[in-house]
């Protein structure tokens, strides 16, 4: 009584179509992350925080605004949290939009709640902007390193590349017509050489010259010395020194911040671009002729993206309390302008007759960065196989 | 292990060379004169700003300054624009004031993380995990300068404990018992405030690595043969989940140099952190400059140590 | 052979369930096998088929949230292993039944040297240290075959060969003389000349020191080559049970026969090679009645919603397939 050939393949539809995966990676990804509450909670608060922002942004800008948080009323000084406004000692205009105080004035007279409403679209672009340049410029970077890293430099390229930095150099202190004459020079040789590359290889280099050739080192060893030299700056003096030398804007507080933190997500997204170049997909993609940049931005990117997303979530969080301290310490943007670290600089003197100057600005901080630390510390648990319970 | 100490002491030298060049040049060509060498400063007349120009070889090109910089560093000449003392001496003394800051500090961080974290991982998602981790989000999310004036308000008012500067005015006539005590409530509350941020970093992390150990096969293994369970926990799990933190000791070395501002501000405490700022501040030069490269220095060795120890520690690398 | 009527370790029952998200995995679905003395008995079957989760059991290795205990009793001379508190139960790991893991470089600690491996448990359980230990742990290295083992006591894992590190392993399993010892795939992660020499350790040891192993294995070669009677599982439950010549001669459960059939012998060659269809169940999903009954060639309506019980076909043999057992008794 065995079973003939015949019966096979419809019976072998009928079971292969039950083992097709119910749920997509999306979907398993987001039951994970459901269960872990604090992170969930963190999610909830982030929203409430963008759209806390973004209403901020609309309600105080403008001639004319809904919250008006510049407008100083010295004899309103100092009221706590939902004090009534006096309306006899004020203008018309003067008086605040609900008739109360809702966090109360500062020593200005200013309505507090107004100032945290305009400090918050502050502090989540400064967040959001400097998180994106550092990854930008860390995935960049992590991934050529990562994926071109065994490309070896020769020394013709490092003297080329030299000089041409060097005339940059030159431009920019006081050398200025060596350094222009270097650069053009050096560009001319580099243009020159790419468009006659053809014929530059069935030349061989005379004996004198063979030194050029050597190979010096690999852009994985230069990109990671790169890295090696700004982290031998410490971090917040960096930014101190570039903030207080440079202009105070919130742009150059943003982009600063941004281009001292990308070395983290460098390494991260070069550790996993090292490990996935080995897997066969990738064998597979280069095998069918698969362009190196399509490989790179289809193929690995997704998979690498993991830790890099965790290290942004987390990023964002410590940026704003970079741009908090730097308030703080009197470089972040400049007055009138109200960021919830200058709210608390400006409240220090009163820190024991009005204490809600510290403590309202300094718990919505907290209480940001909390969430975004917690959804960050989720996605790196829901996305990493390692930390999940064992069976 | 020669010639690893060998290529690792070039390449080091390599980096603080790059690491010099790129602050000098950072520095320089920001916008903004020093101070003192401002034409428009009204304190200086025009002879003097000259002067004072020639001295610091300011009107010769940038690579000439640089060497004349580093020359001076090298033999100890090197004098701060401000207050024309010479940098190593003040940067010594201000160091000596950030050391009890630093080595309390590093003493709370590392003696209270590792129980913490361990017992997390060991009793995972009990009340003390859920607690512990809850707290460390707590104190990693808080801004620094809020919680040290809740510190600060509640130490004062609840028990009227003098914590601005190093020691009240006035205290080193009083007898020498109370002199000691005055500086360890002046210390604390600065030192447990930088440690805390420490405290809650490092403790999550040794939970992590606590935890991902004890998943491995090898400390089933140990199971499966009857371990009791302080053997299995302490002496096969942890000594794998150690590895990692042996390397970051060498890490620390940084912070000596360090020394956060905010703190140092808060509490108007005269250490290296506010003499960098100060120094930024004024624009001077060669302190910034000093401060920078001892402190590059000082993570370039910092992360020697941990290469070796971590040699040392693993028997699966033999360099 | 005699065998004695007491069985060294006897598994009656046993349900082992996993709680997910929304569904429960039935990994263990009520398994009884047992184990007697001096004997070399096989657990065969597929990935996924529980037997791993079953040998765990046996040393309470499973983690108990998210795993729980649904029933069933484990009785090792005599006493139920599941009563037993977590000291009591620590003092039978290593020292009366030891197990060997399939995974030789994981499953040993890279930090400790092998000499420090191996005597741990002889430490704890047998309380000798010093000189004699070391001897002991020689004498070890020597039983499993590890040529120079005064030196390789000072090595550590990563320095060894894949092969030495399994009969570390086994060294490390044999170590208190256990009277038995449970074999977790031992050889799947080695080369195949390695796996040769390892089960033919395995077959010596056991007949040297008279002491049972509970072999597990998806490979039917091996089982051949060393059991003295073979357990078939398939999605948590034993499905057909024997000593290993009526297991090969004449298996009476479909599934069975489809893995015999699947073996390439000389016999098929040039011929297309039989392949089971379709796979094994989720532990969460599985079918109602006969497990096997989806991809079973005999299945009848009746397999669709009764469990099949044990069907004897003498002298030790039994299977679970009524289907078949009719078939028999009416052919003769």
């Amino acid at each position: 009584m065995k079973h003939t050939e015949k019966d096979r393949p419809a019976r072998e539809t009928r079971l292969e179509k039950a083992l097709t995966p119910k749920r997509s990676r999306l979907e398993e990804f987001w039951v994970l992350f459901r269960k872990n509450r604090l992170a969930i909670a963190g999610l909830i608060i982030f929203i409430l925080f963008f759209a806390t922002a973004l209403a901020g942004l609309f309600l105080t800008s403008g001639q004319n605004p809904v919250f008006d948080p510049a407008q100083i009323r010295l004899q309103e000084k100092l009221r706590p949290p939902m004090a009534r406004a006096n309306l006899d000692s004020l203008h018309p205009a003067e008086v605040p939009r609900l008739g109360i105080y809702i966090f109360g004035t500062d020593d200005l007279g200013r309505d507090v709640f107004a100032r945290m409403l305009q400090g918050s679209w502050v502090s989540l672009t400064v967040g959001f902007v400097a998180v994106g340049i550092s990854v930008f410029i860390g995935i960049f970077m992590g991934g050529i390193a990562g994926y071109f890293g065994q490309v070896l430099l020769k020394i013709d390229h490092i003297l080329v590349s030299g000089l041409m930095v060097a005339g940059i150099a030159f431009m920019v202190t006081d050398w200025v017509l060596p350094g222009i004459l270097l650069f053009i020079l050096t560009a001319v040789l580099i243009l020159y050489t790419v468009r006659l590359k053809n014929i530059a290889k069935n030349h061989a280099r005379p004996a004198e010259f063979s030194f050029l050739e050597i190979n010096a080192f690999s852009v994985d060893t230069l990109i990671m010395r790169i890295v090696d030299i700004m982290i031998c700056f410490p971090s917040f003096f960096l930014i101190l020194t570039v903030v207080a030398l440079l202009p105070a804007s919130i742009y150059n507080i943003m982009i600063v911040i941004g281009l001292t933190s990308w070395m983290g997500a460098t390494r991260f997204v070069r550790a996993e671009f090292l490990s996935l170049r080995e897997q066969d997909f990738v064998a597979a993609a280069r095998a069918l002729g698969v362009g190196n940049l399509r490989i790179i931005f289809r193929h690995m990117m997704p998979n690498a993206i993991a830790p890099v997303l965790v290290s942004a979530t987390i990023g964002i969080a410590s940026a704003i309390l970079t741009e908090a301290g730097l308030s703080f310490l009197g470089f972040g943007v400049p007055p009138p302008h109200a960021t919830w670290g200058n709210i608390i600089s400006d409240g220090k003197r009163f820190i024991f007759d009005a204490p809600w100057l510290t403590f309202i600005p300094g718990i919505s901080i907290l209480i940001v960065v909390l969430s975004f630390n917690l959804f960050g510390e989720g996605l790196r648990d829901a996305l990493n196989p390692k930390l999940r319970e064992r069976h | 292990m020669l010639s690893f100490i060998g290529r690792s002491f070039v390449q080091k030298t390599i980096t603080l060379i790059f690491v010099s060049i790129v602050s000098f040049l950072i520095i320089h060509l920001a916008p903004g004169k020093p101070s003192q060498v401002d034409p428009l400063n009204p304190k200086f007349t025009p002879e003097m700003v000259e002067r004072f120009r020639q001295a610091f070889h300011l009107d010769k090109p940038l690579h000439v300054q640089y060497v004349y910089f580093y020359r001076d560093l090298f033999t100890g000449r090197t004098v701060s624009w401000k207050d024309n003392q010479s940098v190593l001496a003040k940067i010594w003394e201000r160091f000596l004031n950030s050391l009890p800051l630093f080595i309390v500090g590093t003493i709370l961080t590392w003696t209270l993380s590792f129980p913490a974290g361990i017992r997390s991982a060991i009793y995972r998602g009990g009340l003390y995990d859920r607690t512990t981790t809850f707290l460390s989000y707590l104190l990693i999310s808080i801004p620094g300068f809020f919680f040290a004036y809740i510190l600060i308000i509640l130490v004062v008012t609840r028990f009227q404990v003098p914590v601005i500067g190093m020691e009240t005015f006035g205290v080193a006539n009083a007898a020498w018992p109370n002199v000691i005590m005055d500086r360890i409530w002046h210390l604390l509350l600065p030192s447990v405030l930088g440690a805390t941020g420490g405290i809650a970093v490092l403790s999550r992390y040794v939970r992590s690595q606590m935890l991902e150990v004890e998943g491995q096969d090898y400390v089933r293994t140990a199971r499966a043969k009857g371990l009791p369970p302080d053997q299995v926990h302490y002496k096969h799990a942890l000594r794998n989940a150690l590895l990692p933190f042996v390397t970051m000791f060498g890490l620390i070395l940084p912070g000596l140099i360090g020394g956060s501002v905010i703190i140092e501000s808060i509490f108007s405490w005269p250490g290296m952190g506010r003499m960098a700022y100060e120094a930024i501040l004024a624009r001077d030069y060669p302190v910034i400059l000093t401060v920078n490269f001892f402190s590059a220095v000082l993570v370039l060795m910092g992360t020697f140590i941990s290469d070796l120890m971590y040699m040392l520690v693993d028997p699966r690398i033999r360099l | 052979m005699e065998y004695n009527d007491h069985p060294l370790i006897s598994v009656q029952d046993l349900k082992i369930y996993f709680q997910g998200d929304f569904e429960t995995a039935r990994a263990v679905d009520g398994v009884s096998f047992e184990v007697r003395p001096e004997e070399m008995v096989c657990l065969v079957g597929e990935s996924g088929c529980g037997k791993t989760v079953t040998a765990l059991s046996l040393l309470g290795l499973i983690s108990i949230p998210p795993g729980r205990i649904g029933g069933g009793k484990i009785l090792f001379k005599g006493e139920n292993l599941l009563d037993l508190s977590e000291s009591d139960f620590q003092k039978i790991r290593g020292n009366h039944i030891a197990m060997v893991f399939q995974e030789p470089l994981t499953s040993l600690n890279p930090v400790f040297t092998i000499e420090d491996q191996i005597g741990e448990a002889i430490k704890i359980h047998k309380h000798i240290d010093g000189e004699p230990l070391r001897e002991r742990c020689i004498q070890l290295l020597q039983d499993v075959g590890i040529p120079s083992a005064a030196d390789r006591l000072n090595d550590y894992p990563h320095q060894l060969s894949g092969g030495q590190r399994q009969r570390v392993m086994i060294a490390m399993a044999l170590a208190c003389d256990p009277e038995l010892i449970i074999a977790d795939e031992p050889t799947t992660a080695l080369d195949v000349t390695v796996q040769a020499q390892i089960l033919l350790l395995f077959r010596s040891l056991q007949k040297k020191r008279a002491m049972s192993v509970l072999y597990i294995t998806h490979d039917l070669g091996v089982v051949a080559n060393i059991a003295h009677r073979v357990y078939v599982m398939y999605a948590g439950v034993i499905v057909e049970h024997g000593k290993t010549g009526h297991i090969f001669g004449k298996a009476q459960h479909p599934y069975t026969q489809g893995l015999l059939a699947s073996l390439p012998t000389r016999s098929k060659r040039g011929k297309r090679l039989y392949s089971i269809p379709g796979s094994v169940p989720n532990p969460a999903l599985k079918p109602t009645g006969c497990p096997f009954h989806p991809r079973c060639p005999y299945a009848i309506e009746h397999c669709r919603s009764q469990f099949p019980e044990l069907c004897d076909y003498g002298d030790g043999h039994l299977a679970r397939c009524p289907v078949l057992f009719r078939h028999k008794q009416e052919t003769g």
